[in-house]
């Protein structure tokens, strides 16, 4: 990436570097929020419609977790798979997959505890029909999540928004290496490190632009479908 | 329905762009900020690449860092500049033999209007000394990396404990060359630097150079091939034809020709038996 | 079918049903009547199931299938031929379905975006999928204008003949038209049941005098 073009001038020049960041910042966040989506959906919805002891408690921790610090994750996941790590074995340190890894276990608190959230509001709702028709578990959990499906897109966002924001984790277990693991978010940093600040704020304005699309993508699908489904 | 189609195509393209990175043939360097800021790598591995075809991925971090990574088996090749910790990493056995590649000078940067008066001086530890006497404002890396560990050795040449003495004045920040010359811009502060960071650092603001020369200021770089033998997954063909090209009358000459605004940054010396 | 043997519920704001002792027989429509509060809800949300008897206890004869329609049924975000098909039936019953409640038209919109009586019959529909041998309605026909309401009772004098039906309701005419049994309760109590003729015509109890009257039951 040239150091003196503006990022305006890279976007318009359309800079394969700048390409390169952007695309690798995008697989990895959107990989990481569709892991944590399977993950973290049912998860949340089983909780919902669960009474246990202790009930509360993981419902606090949950909630807790959505603010895992990001650099802490980053560390944790980092030892795991060094190769001096239990997980060594993988081979995977530095690279994006070990990216997608990190950012996973940072969304997936996120999105589980809003979908707990909303498939519980939806829950008093269905409950009685549900429990009429004798609806077994497992098909409850898969009624209340379809239905509750636009209510559930704005918690993905959520979790894309804190993914493509996060700079700790990613660097930690990336490596930040140029033209490999080098994401919006560590070029920023790197850029602002070597001093380019206009550089920096510019690569900024291009990642809240990428964020906002996003939004407003989901947005319109959210408003086709809602118009289809009632 | 036309959304759907848009959002599907959208994903493939961005997985499908771009081609894939050639696993086989890369290895992964250790190596350290200040070389990474400098832009040194940026010029000199399309070249090695051009010429053998493999891929050579650097992580930068600091010199301790660095070590620690190669330590664990996560890099094939270390490339640093702090040699008793080079030397304590081959005697641990981590590394297969230590090859000296090249020098930069390291400067002490501080305040155009030089509050300190030290700008007159040519002798760095005298400049030091008089730093702390008037308690000026000072930036320390703080964070073991090669940088970090000269500016500690001069504190300790000037007959300075600065562990055990400082004061509110110096500020050890715990990150890298850039963070460090920000904050020195920001603060009206003194800071040492390496010249090649210096050179290509973007926002020196009102900072100037304001001792150089020094002998003391000598900053020698080192090259290592991470230990197989400890580590058996080491890329060790491909470090190694990374580690000779550095040393090649081919690599040094490609060294000599990184330059910012006219100026050498790098000044090869592999061949010097002192290095 | 179904015998309460002197149930109580107690809830927290009060007791919904007190001691009530019912015997519900096969055959024509038991329809519930009474004022606010009387623990006709209670009383069919009991027999289906979703509220435990505090004391006392709930029998059945063999263990029928059931099945209730609620006073505000809730749609699923699909399509209103989707909601049948959920109650676990195929395309053919529910295309018959859909026609018996006169929803045919109705079958690929989207259930919510139903009128109060559309989606009144569609639950009804979707109740008659799970083919209960007993069916109960909760004020089906409450909020809903003359028309819908005779869809409703249309349909419910369709399958009386095969499915014991239960229900409730405020409209005494209603209570005329389609009851062969008719229950007054008041306070959670059973306060006289009768078939519908000797009930509307000749009333034993002052209470079920006055109700018939359109007089308050204290």
């Amino acid at each position: 990436m040239p150091d003196n073009a503006s990022a305006l001038d890279l976007v318009l020049m359309g800079d394969p570097a700048l390409f390169a960041i952007v695309r690798l910042a995008l697989i990895v966040s959107l990989s990481a929020v569709l892991a944590a989506a399977v993950v973290g959906v049912p998860l949340g919805a089983a909780i919902a419609l669960s009474s246990f002891r202790g009930r509360d408690a993981v419902i606090v921790l949950l909630n807790a977790m959505m603010g895992l610090p990001p650099v802490v994750i980053g560390l944790l996941v980092y030892l795991a798979l060094s190769r001096a790590g239990p997980l060594g074995s993988w081979g995977i340190l530095f690279t994006p997959q070990a990216m997608v890894i990190a950012q996973t276990i940072l969304v997936t608190p996120i999105i589980a505890a809003l979908a707990r959230q909303t498939i519980e509001d939806l829950w008093v709702e269905y409950r009685d029909e549900l429990t009429a028709m004798e609806v077994g578990p497992a098909r409850r959990i898969a009624t209340l999540v379809w239905d509750a499906r636009f209510s559930l897109i704005t918690a993905l966002l959520a979790g894309f928004g804190r993914a493509a924001a996060e700079v700790g984790a990613v660097i930690i277990v990336g490596g930040n290496i140029d033209g490999f693991t080098r994401t919006m978010t560590t070029a920023i940093a790197l850029e602002t490190s070597k001093g380019n600040l206009p550089l920096a704020i510019g690569l900024g304005m291009v990642l809240i632009t990428i964020v906002i699309a996003v939004n407003a993508l989901a947005w319109m699908v959210r408003r086709t479908a809602e118009r289809q489904a009632g | 329905m036309t959304i759907r189609r848009l959002l599907i195509g959208l994903f493939i393209a961005l997985a499908l762009a771009g081609g894939a990175t050639a696993q086989d043939r890369s290895i992964l360097v250790a190596s350290t900020t200040s070389t990474q800021d400098s832009g040194l790598f940026g010029y000199l591995l399309p070249l090695f690449k051009a010429k053998t075809g493999i891929e050579v991925k650097v992580v930068a971090l600091g010199t301790g860092q660095a070590l620690d990574t190669a330590r664990r088996g996560d890099a094939d090749v270390v490339f640093v500049h702090a040699k008793p910790e080079e030397e304590k990493f081959l005697a641990e056995g981590f590394g297969v033999k230590r090859y000296p590649v090249m020098y930069n000078d390291f400067v002490l940067i501080g305040p155009r209007s030089d509050p300190a008066g030290v700008a007159k001086s040519k002798d760095i530890v005298e400049a030091l000394r008089t730093l702390k006497a008037k308690e000026q404002s000072f930036i320390s890396r703080g964070d073991r990396s090669g940088t970090h560990l000269a500016e500690l050795k001069l504190w300790k040449d000037a007959g300075i404990d600065i562990e055990g003495d400082k004061g509110a004045w110096y500020k050890a920040i715990g990150q890298g060359m850039g963070a460090a010359l920000n904050t020195a811009a920001a603060s009206d502060s003194y800071v040492l630097a390496d010249r090649g960071t210096w050179l290509s650092f973007k926002n020196k603001g009102d900072l100037a150079i304001v001792v150089q020369g020094d002998k003391r200021l000598f900053n020698q770089y080192g090259v290592m091939l991470v230990s197989p033998a400890k580590h058996p997954h080491v890329k060790k063909d491909l470090g190694q034809q990374f580690v000779d090209w550095l040393v090649s009358p081919e690599g040094q000459r490609a060294i000599a020709g990184y330059k910012i605004g006219g100026e050498q940054l790098f000044f090869p010396n592999a061949e010097d038996p002192n290095a | 079918m179904i015998c309460f043997e002197e149930v109580t519920i107690a809830a927290g704001s009060g007791t919904l049903l007190d001691a009530l002792s019912l015997s519900i027989g096969a055959g024509a429509p038991t329809v519930l009547i009474g004022p606010n509060g009387a623990g006709k809800t209670s009383l069919l949300r009991a027999a289906m199931g979703l509220l435990e008897p505090t004391r006392g206890r709930i029998a059945w004869d063999g263990e029928p299938r059931r099945a209730i329609v609620f006073q505000r049924p809730v749609m699923l975000r699909r399509s209103a031929a989707a909601n049948i098909r959920f109650a676990q039936v195929g395309a053919d019953r529910t295309t018959e379905l859909l026609a018996l409640v006169g929803l045919a038209h109705a079958a690929d919109r989207p259930a919510r975006r139903l009128s109060a009586g559309e989606q009144q019959r569609l639950a009804l529909a979707r109740a008659l999928a799970r083919d209960p041998a007993v069916l109960f309605l909760d004020e089906p026909t409450a909020s809903l204008d003359p028309a819908s309401t005779k869809a409703i009772e249309d349909v419910i004098r369709r399958v009386s003949g095969r499915i014991k039906v239960v229900l409730s309701t405020h409209d005494l005419g209603e209570a005329r038209r389609l009851a062969g049994d008719v229950v007054l309760l008041h306070r959670g109590k059973v306060v006289e049941a009768a078939a519908a003729s000797c009930f509307f015509d000749s009333p034993r109890t002052d209470e079920a005098r006055k109700f018939i009257a359109g007089e308050l039951l204290v």
